[in-house]
């Protein structure tokens, strides 16, 4: 480029520099990961030809690809499944989560009471639960449900917990003054001082509820009756297709990474006006 | 002589009219063993623009979160006419804008409204005439961010307005504030106040600030928190950018001084000997 070759007279070196500089990490910011990315697969796929790995050990990365084409009919419906579970326990965390966080906030004391049981819940691995879900619940979505919903609603519930606690004191004494009652109070200043707070544990919670999700169909080791992409991949090991193993794990890190994306752009939209986190730093 | 008895009926109070707040022996003690107040007694009348102007830890904040009925005093009592005080007649500016982040600066300016059940509809014409007034009538749709920390301050003050409380409590507002901005904000306070005839309580630790607001000055010495002496301001308003460079402004400012040097070396038990 000619106008960075010769800086116009009112740009100094060092702005040039700087210029160059922001332009070259915004590049680097996509092209790296990118790069990177490109690079591991290309070794994958040469350790699998210099070390004549058989596809059902290690297939080459062009064979997951065709596999993910030709059993795609399988793969997509299992994933809708297991999408359909990671939804809706991540609503109804959202829902278990904040309405208790909004109970905990009313009352020290409900919060004392009930706060350890939350964090039963949290600590108890979810695998150890299962077999007495396994013994009570009878349909085998709502168990799914009830494990995926477990893992995700925590971060949720404390993080919403913090944020409805962490109210400026002085804000706090405005709404004293002018009459507020509690609900107006919660309505209009806790709630909305909460956000961001429930936003980030929002964030977590997307992530958990699909591992949540996938665990629970793992240790349901419902074959058959379940058909998301955990019973996939228990399926395509017992049967040795790793192909087909190594696509229904790309498809479920793609479903993360899509959460976890969409979930951002959520946070950032709604967050972008006023807080920190979200302003970009003019210079 | 400047100093005034503590009972003298300030100037601006139609004589037979019983002042609008009374505070006899008023103190307060924290659960800590701290005494913030002992004993104090003040009037404010109709009208004032009174100043409590003091070192840091009189406790000049705290009576005025005792005026607000954001605390209650351990002992003593506050007197308002007609009875117990009525929360709407009063507007709080803290030394923080403390707006709400999220809202734009109408719906910040609405929220006491709102919290009245004033619908945003009903509320528009006052606040957009209230905006004008502050100097922000552009600015509506603005977030608390996008501005100044002078216009947050206006937008404070705004929201403490809109109710038409009689009472407008200020705590320190403006001591985070440029001596440029600071000087903008006072000449339209007081614009304000002589224009809406609301009376004002104001706590400071600037002696320019206070001499150059208020009609009567409260000066306080701290340990335990008391009042130290009172004072008259007597210069007319209205007041501009004129009498903050006159003599008369200069030496008011110098006695107003002295006697804060006074309380600040005042010991416990000194209080108000001096003007009593």
């Amino acid at each position: 480029m000619t106008a960075i070759d010769s800086p116009a007279p009112l740009v100094d070196a060092e702005e040039v520099r700087r210029l160059r500089q922001e332009k070259l990490e915004s590049i680097g910011r996509w092209v790296l990961p990118l790069a990177i990315m490109v690079l591991a697969v290309f070794l994958w796929d040469r350790i699998c030809v210099w070390n004549e790995i058989p596809k059902y050990i290690l297939p080459r990365p062009g064979v997951v690809m065709q596999t993910m084409y030709s059993d795609a009919g399988l793969l997509f419906s299992s994933l809708l499944v297991t999408l359909k579970i990671t939804f809706l326990s991540l609503l109804l965390a959202v829902i278990g989560g904040v309405g208790l966080s909004v109970l905990f906030t009313q009352s020290k004391w409900v919060e004392m009471s009930f706060f350890p049981f939350a964090i039963v819940l949290q600590v108890t691995p979810i695998v150890a639960i299962f077999p007495l879900i396994n013994i009570y619940v009878a349909n085998q979505t709502v168990k799914l449900l009830l494990c995926a919903w477990i893992v995700a609603f925590f971060p949720i519930l404390s993080n919403t917990t913090l944020g409805l606690n962490s109210v400026d004191r002085n804000l706090r004494d405005m709404f004293r003054l002018n009459g507020a009652t509690r609900w107006q109070q919660l309505r209009y200043l806790r709630l909305p001082a909460a956000m961001p707070y429930f936003l980030g544990g929002l964030k977590i919670a997307g992530g958990l509820s699909l591992i949540g999700a996938v665990v629970a169909e793992f240790v349901a080791g419902a074959s058959g009756q379940s058909s998301g992409l955990a019973s996939r991949i228990i399926e395509a090991g017992y049967r040795l297709n790793a192909p087909r193993l190594f696509a229904a794990l790309i498809l479920i890190s793609l479903a993360g990474i899509v959460i976890f994306l969409v979930l951002s752009l959520i946070s950032h939209l709604i967050l972008r006006r006023w807080h920190e986190s979200a302003i970009k730093q003019e210079r | 002589m400047l100093q005034k008895d503590v009972m003298t009926t300030p100037q601006g109070a139609s004589g037979v009219e019983p002042a609008l707040l009374t505070l006899r022996g008023v103190g307060k003690a924290f659960s800590n063993g701290v005494t913030a107040l002992n004993g104090v007694d003040m009037t404010l009348a109709e009208g004032d623009f009174l100043s409590l102007l003091g070192p840091s830890g009189c406790g000049k904040s705290t009576a005025l979160r005792l005026i607000a009925g954001l605390s209650s005093p351990t002992s003593g009592l506050l007197d308002w006419r007609g009875g117990g005080l009525d929360r709407s007649q009063v507007g709080f500016v803290f030394q923080e804008p403390t707006l709400l982040p999220w809202a734009n600066v109408f719906d910040n300016v609405w929220l006491p409204l709102r919290l009245k059940g004033v619908s945003r509809a009903k509320a528009a014409p006052a606040i957009m005439e209230l905006l004008e007034r502050v100097h922000l009538a552009g600015f509506a749709t603005a977030v608390p961010r996008e501005l100044s920390g002078g216009m947050k301050m206006r937008v404070s003050i705004a929201r403490a307005l809109v109710t038409k409380p009689r009472v407008l409590l200020m705590d320190e507002p403006f001591a985070a504030l440029d001596e440029i901005t600071r000087f903008k904000l006072n000449n339209d306070l007081l614009e304000l106040w002589q224009d809406q005839r609301f009376t004002v309580v104001f706590v400071t630790h600037s002696v320019f600030e206070s001499v150059f607001l208020s009609s009567r000055i409260v000066v306080m010495a701290a340990r335990p928190g008391r009042v130290f002496e009172e004072m008259t301001v007597d210069a007319p308003y209205p007041r501009d950018e004129e009498f903050r460079t006159s003599a008369s402004y200069a030496s008011l400012c110098r006695k107003a001084s002295d006697v804060l040097v006074a309380a600040i070396n005042a010991k416990a038990g000194d209080a108000k000997e001096a003007g009593i």
